[in-house]
């Protein structure tokens, strides 16, 4: 098949939060459930979309948002409202762009990539994972996020080779909108649901792909004993790694994460099946192309679990808001109203400042009269998203609200001017110092009245961050 | 009243007025820079560093002089923001037009700016510091409805009679609003659709109250002797008054609602000040504070312009109209502007500037000589009062 015919993947990228719950501390702290290894834990100030934010930005590699976007979650935050329109504004997509959300279901996923490979645009696959404390879903869920940029050419680094679906409609989990946590049937009659319907997509799939022996075989599914059994039928070597161990099952996102893994080390020429076993099941199969060696390094799955923060399980299930601890005497923070948040569109979400024309100052916000030269309406828009600044100083505020306190402010200077102040996301207070590199992240300040406050806080740059 | 006034020492020799209304992509800083930049630009020759204070007015909008100073870059000038209710705007002006007075400064600005819309509310919100929960929470149209049923009755008004006063008030203002590009309504309005509109509280329908816009003015203030250097046409004060009331109304089983015991005051001495007699036949034109339509009622006599008690009968004669005797609220007042706190007096006397320069276009009056703006803010019974009297020639 010529280069010029092909369809596929052209980048991609994956975002893990920062922290980790060790599944110990479950068993340690209720008596109950719990299990070996980690769950990957969006902060208090996450979202799946502020998540799905974060996996889109790395999976750009330099290119401007696609035209078209979208996004995968079982968790939005918020129902009746697009959540993949905040995705793409905080990108600094153009108006003309299409973005759209895809269901509250695990398969929303396949129905993402699908339509992204279709149009040659993004998908964004984003989740939060809960269940009851002690649940198993609690322990075996995690959270994370990853982007796919879909196009043809060259500049494909995985092409599609086939694609095959089954549909089924029983009940194996469920949520009605509103409930926090899902609720499961009994696992071994989702079993022996899924495992022919899988072997039915996998039949097909390599069949027409021409591929009977898979370099990398993925299956991802909620019902985890399913997909085992589904791996079972290929050799040890092809297998994955699923990421239970360090990531958790990451809903929505989670087929996404392992393949980004499987991309971050594949060789060009190696082919890859990709299942999602959700309410039937979808398989796809892929060839990694030369192009593959265009991916970036260092931002890659494996070097995003190599840094990581522990938090505690009270902690944890404050943040999902499973514990409803005493708050400080402070004012409830006050929702963003919604013209001037429109007004600032280019400010608030894409984190562009103002350069002057007259005397280049950067004004971080921008500025319509610079605050060096006094010019009037003479100044440009400067991306400020993807610069990198450093503390000029800082403070540590333990009176001001927050699920994690005490909030850390800090004072930064951009690479190549602006100067601004702003929260210190995924801090440790103690470790905050003058001079600390730091980058833009892109999160949930706080909810009121049912408003989700999104802005940009400032990280420490870390490897793998 | 203790006031000696500064009649003539001071004159306007520019302003800047943005249009008042629904400003969704105008934030305050672009209205104080609208604002301040037209101003500017009215007088040829004069720099923003050529200003040595300013004054801002503004409720809600923002705090402390750096609401002004940031946007605009004022470098390291004095900036005083004032906040006074309803009469904020004015409040500015009125600082300003002091310190130039006292010699304190050559050249001020006044400056006053809201942005009401971007809240959502409904109607005006007072914002309040942390209080324990047992202050009154009547809406502002419900405590100016109290005027009217009180008017009705002191004087033997019907209340079909007052809903026709309140209608007329309502639909004069709106046939000047009608013609002026900077009122945020600018048509006409049908007497039958005034009075057949929905009740908000009381004999109050929605087009007896004011509306809710963003809006920002200016004024540059030098000394009167200075004011040639500027420009041909200043415009001269000749009386800035302002009363605080004692807020007696809510306690004294003796205040009847038909009047604001603090315009009078005010009023009183305004007019010594710039040596009225007879405000009926003295003043040419006025822009008062018809927040809802009752009030406008109650200032006319308030303001010495009607007898007590025949106020209402002057109302339905058209005294009040453009074309009347004592035309007020010639360019629309609150009704056509909607009331951004912070820049309504400063409006007002953009109205009087370009009247009493002969720029007010279709609406303009013959020959007027001293033009009165007048705000309150409060309830009745306890509010805060401002008037001012400006004129085009210096005695």
């Amino acid at each position: 098949m010529s280069s010029d015919a092909r369809r596929g993947i052209v980048s991609y990228g994956a975002y893990l939060p920062y922290h980790r719950l060790d599944r110990t501390s479950i068993r340690s702290t209720l008596g109950q459930g719990g299990g070996a290894g980690t769950r990957t834990v969006a902060g208090y100030d996450e979202d799946s979309t502020s998540m799905g934010v974060e996996a889109a930005r790395r999976a750009l590699w330099g290119a401007p948002t696609p035209e078209s976007l979208y996004f995968a979650t079982t968790a939005p935050a918020y129902a009746d409202k697009t959540n993949a329109t905040a995705i793409h504004a905080a990108l600094g997509g153009s108006r003309e762009g299409f973005a759209a959300d895809l269901g509250a279901a695990v398969r929303g996923a396949s129905g993402a990539l699908r339509a992204a490979a279709a149009t040659g645009g993004m998908a964004v696959l984003s989740d939060i994972r809960t269940g009851r404390p002690g649940s198993a879903d609690e322990s075996a869920g995690g959270d994370g996020a990853v982007a796919f940029a879909f196009g043809t050419g060259e500049r494909v680094v995985a092409e599609i080779l086939a694609q095959a679906s089954v549909s089924a409609e029983f009940l194996d989990r469920w949520r009605v909108p509103g409930e926090p946590y899902s609720r499961v049937w009994e696992e071994r009659f989702g079993t022996q649901a899924y495992l022919p319907l899988i072997t039915d997509a996998v039949t097909r799939a390599l069949k027409s792909a021409q591929v009977e022996a898979p370099t990398h075989v993925i299956v991802s599914s909620p019902q985890a004993r399913a997909a085992r059994a589904a791996l079972g039928a290929f050799p040890t070597a092809s297998r994955a790694d699923g990421l239970e161990l360090e990531v958790g099952f990451a809903g929505a996102a989670h087929a996404g994460l392992v393949l980004a893994d499987v991309l971050d080390r594949a060789a060009p020429g190696e082919t890859v099946l990709l299942v999602v076993a959700a309410d039937g099941a979808d398989a796809t199969v892929l060839r990694v192309t030369d192009a593959i060696t265009r991916r970036p390094t260092g931002d890659g799955v494996r070097d995003q679990l190599a840094v990581s923060r522990e938090v505690s399980y009270p902690d944890f299930l404050t943040w999902r808001g499973f514990l409803d601890r005493e708050p400080p005497r402070r004012p409830d923070p006050e929702r963003p109203a919604g013209p001037p948040a429109a007004r600032s569109q280019r400010w608030k979400y894409a984190f562009e400042g103002s350069r002057c024309l007259a005397c280049s100052t950067v004004n971080v916000p921008p500025q319509r009269v610079c605050v060096h030269c006094g010019t009037v309406d003479r100044a440009e828009p400067v991306p400020l998203a993807a610069t990198r600044a450093t503390v000029a100083t800082f403070t540590i505020d333990k009176l001001a609200f927050s699920l994690a306190p005490p909030v850390v402010d800090v004072v930064i200077d951009f690479d190549g001017g602006g100067r601004y102040g702003c929260q210190l996301a995924d801090a440790d207070p103690a470790a905050v110092a003058i001079g600390d590199r730091v980058e833009m992240t892109f999160r949930r300040f706080h909810t009121a009245g049912g408003v989700h406050n999104y802005f940009w806080k400032a990280r420490p740059v870390r490897e793998g961050h | 009243m203790a006031s000696n006034g500064i009649r003539d020492k001071v004159a306007i020799v520019g302003m800047g007025c943005t249009p008042f209304g629904e400003h969704w992509d105008r934030s305050v800083d672009d209205l104080l820079i609208d604002a301040v930049t037209e101003c500017i630009g009215s007088v040829p020759g004069v720099e923003k560093d050529d200003i040595d204070a300013f004054w801002l007015g503004t409720m809600g909008s923002g705090s402390s002089g750096l609401t002004l100073s940031r946007p605009l870059k004022i470098g390291y000038k004095p900036v005083t923001r004032v906040e006074n209710y309803c009469a904020t705007g004015s409040e500015s002006f009125r600082n300003a037009a002091y310190a130039v007075a006292s010699g304190a400064y050559d050249c001020v600005m006044a400056v006053g700016v809201e942005k009401l819309k971007d809240s959502g509310f409904s109607g005006l919100v007072i914002p309040t510091p942390a209080n324990d929960g047992t202050e009154s929470e009547l809406t502002a149209p419900a405590m100016f409805s109290l005027l009217a049923p009180s008017y009705s009755k002191k004087y033997g008004v019907d209340a079909d009679t007052m809903k026709e006063v309140m209608t007329h008030i309502a639909w004069k203002n709106h046939v000047n609003g009608a013609r002026n590009p900077r009122a945020q309504f600018r048509s006409e309005v049908a007497k039958e659709t005034i009075s057949c509109s929905p009740l908000v509280a009381g004999q109050l329908g929605i087009f007896d109250c004011s509306g809710v816009s963003d809006g920002a003015a200016a004024a540059l203030i030098v000394r009167a002797e200075d004011a040639h250097r500027y420009t041909d046409r200043p415009i001269y004060i000749k009386a800035l008054s302002f009363v605080a009331g004692p807020a007696e109304g809510p306690l004294d089983p003796a205040y009847d609602y038909t009047t604001f015991t603090e315009v009078v005051r005010c009023a009183e001495d305004a007019y010594a000040q710039a040596g009225v007699k007879d405000p009926r036949t003295e003043i040419s034109m006025a822009e008062v504070h018809d927040c809802f339509t009752p009030t406008e009622l109650v200032l006319m006599e308030d303001l010495g312009f009607s007898e007590r008690g025949q106020g209402w009968k002057d109302v339905l004669e058209g005294f009040f109209d453009l074309g009347g005797g004592l035309p007020v609220n010639p360019d629309g007042g609150l009704k056509s502007f909607g009331h951004p706190i912070g820049a309504s007096g400063l409006r007002m006397l953009f109205e009087m500037w370009l009247q009493l320069r002969g720029e007010a276009g279709e609406r303009q009056l013959a020959s007027p000589r001293l033009g009165m703006t007048h705000n309150l803010g409060g309830a009745p019974g306890a509010c805060v009062s401002f008037a001012s009297i400006v004129g085009a020639e210096r005695d």
